[in-house]
């Protein structure tokens, strides 16, 4: 084992799920060895029996699709505007100057800690939990975003302006495009974060999603269906993320090349 | 070619320009100096330069490192500004960067997002021109670079020389009455810098273009220059302007003339001067520092 030395793609595949083999082994023997309390921590093969429960006969499927669309509400509202402001913000100094102190206060603002105000303004409806989300990724992505498009190369705007480019399609036609496949990743990574906050958002005040039934079931001390909650959350996370690396990979094969 | 003669309207202003001014001249550079301001104090990069450059002008400038040339070229494309003196080009005075003065840069600057192709339409898009003339324009000097099959390849697939030339083809797209090179082949190892001075050669001989091509390489210099101008240490001036009389088209074997030898050793011990100089001035500035 050499430092940096690449690894071939099946010993990378067969390594990544021997990982996850031994974890799920270790939980078994811990649990069904009778090392662990079944109160504290249910065993896979209960957790999976009450997961099918769950699914088939509570309408838990409903609960993920409420869960879903929340992450994927709250986030494309945030998107859709701290894409232009971030871009404005990475172009142009002034506007990265009025705005910049104020978002890179608001990003370390807890999105959790904003529910109880929340519910207070917006109720425990579908509109307070889309405001968390959009906290919670706003501030993140506009700063992450000018920072891409500010980081542009300065001897390409220098070759687009003597090709000549005007002020406008230096931005349309040099920062954003050089930017886009930065900013994609950059979507990727706090679609991944928003995750963390919708179940924070429907622990309280939620009488749908997955993190409703997760804090439903603390009540019955039911740990195999929390577990299988989490575990839901794991795999769509997981979903999504390899579904945006492959749609980033198809809209910027340029990208690619040379990694 | 001759379809990328015919953007009239940009055409026309530049010929009622031009008729307005010095008939031969085509860009003036006059008392232009640069100053620049740091914290240790300022520096003078450039000390009043004054050049004339006239139609069909090939003009390598060389000098030692920090002597300015790169900066005065820099002033020339609109990219810096000058601290005193203007610049004008067909009698009208540069305020900044345009499409009529095209640059080559030392570093690689094609966009990695787009093809050889769209890099090379690029300047054609910004004027909007209509798709298929961009078209008919970009493949003709993709051709003439040596580039036809490579139209579609994106600029991390090429080679260093590869993407040297597609930046040759994406200014010269662009029909510039000034072509500005700056070091464009210095990145590259010297087989491929030979090649490539001759291929810039050809085109300059049938297109016609005017070049200000900034280099330290000397054989480079001479081998493509009608006028070789030397520069000084810093602060740089223009130290001398020698004409280069050998005859076109030249072919690389010209290099191992007595003609082409003897200009080069010339030209080499005024750069090498200069050199001394600006190693001498380091060497004092070291002194005065460990004191």
């Amino acid at each position: 084992m050499a430092p940096l030395k690449a690894v071939t793609p099946g010993a990378r595949i067969a390594l990544g799920v021997a990982f996850f083999v031994l974890f799920v082994a270790a939980w078994a023997v811990a649990t069904l060895g009778g090392f662990v309390s079944k109160t504290f921590l249910a065993d896979p093969i209960t957790m999976l029996k009450s997961g099918w429960v769950l699914l088939t006969e509570m309408g838990f499927a409903h609960d993920i699709g409420m869960t879903v669309w929340r992450v994927l509400g709250g986030f494309a509202i945030a998107a859709a505007l701290a894409l232009p402001l971030g871009v404005a913000m990475g172009a142009y100094k002034p506007i990265e100057a009025f705005f910049e102190p104020f978002v890179s206060f608001a990003r370390y603002l807890p999105a959790s800690a904003f529910i109880p105000l929340l519910i207070l303004w917006a109720g425990i409806g579908e509109a307070q939990k889309l405001a968390v989300i959009f906290i919670g990724s706003f501030f993140q992505l506009v700063l992450m975003i000018a920072v891409a498009v500010g980081n542009t190369r300065r001897d390409l705007v220098e070759a687009a302006y003597t090709l000549g480019a005007s002020d406008r399609s230096l931005v349309t036609r040099v920062l954003i495009p050089g930017a886009a496949p930065e900013i994609a990743e950059i979507l990727r990574m706090v679609l991944g974060w928003a995750w963390t906050y919708v179940i924070v958002a429907e622990l309280i005040g939620a009488s749908s999603g997955i993190g409703h039934m997760i804090t439903d079931s603390q009540a019955l001390l039911a740990t195999d269906q929390i577990i299988f909650g989490i575990i839901v959350i794991g795999v769509i996370g997981l979903l999504s993320d390899y579904l945006f690396k492959a749609v980033n990979r198809r809209l910027f094969p340029w990208a690619q090349l040379g990694k | 070619m001759g379809s990328e003669h015919d953007f009239d309207a940009l055409e026309a202003s530049r010929y009622e320009a031009r008729s307005s001014s010095d008939p031969i001249s085509i860009l003036s550079i006059r008392g232009v100096s640069r100053r620049f301001a740091s914290a240790r104090g300022d520096t003078l990069a450039l000390t009043a330069t004054d050049l004339e450059v006239a139609e069909n002008d090939f003009i390598t400038i060389l000098g030692p490192s920090g002597c300015g040339k790169s900066t005065l070229l820099r002033i020339v494309a609109g990219l810096d500004q000058p601290t005193s003196g203007e610049i004008l080009l067909d009698g009208k005075r540069i305020t900044g960067p345009g499409a009529d003065r095209g640059m080559v840069f030392q570093s690689y600057t094609l966009f990695p997002w787009l093809d050889v192709l769209d890099n090379v339409c690029f300047g054609l898009r910004e004027r909007s021109v209509a798709r298929k003339h961009q078209l008919e324009v970009a493949h003709g000097f993709i051709r003439k670079v040596g580039l036809s099959g490579f139209e579609h390849h994106y600029p991390k697939q090429l080679s260093g020389g590869m993407q040297q030339r597609t930046a040759i083809a994406r200014a010269l797209a662009n029909n510039p009455r000034l072509l500005l090179m700056d070091e464009p082949f210095g990145a590259l190892d010297h087989q491929t810098r030979e090649l490539m001075q001759e291929l810039l050669l050809g085109i300059w001989e049938s297109e016609k273009k005017t070049v200000l091509f900034v280099t330290h390489d000397i054989d480079e210099a001479v081998f493509m220059a009608n006028r070789v101008v030397v520069m000084t240490a810093r602060p740089g001036r223009i130290k001398l302007d020698r004409a280069v009389t050998l005859p076109h088209p030249r072919h690389y074997s010209v290099k191992t003339t007595p003609a082409f030898a003897a200009l080069k050793a010339d030209l080499t011990d005024q750069v090498r001067e200069e050199v001394l100089a600006t190693q001498a001035a380091q060497g004092q500035v070291a002194t005065a520092g460990s004191v």
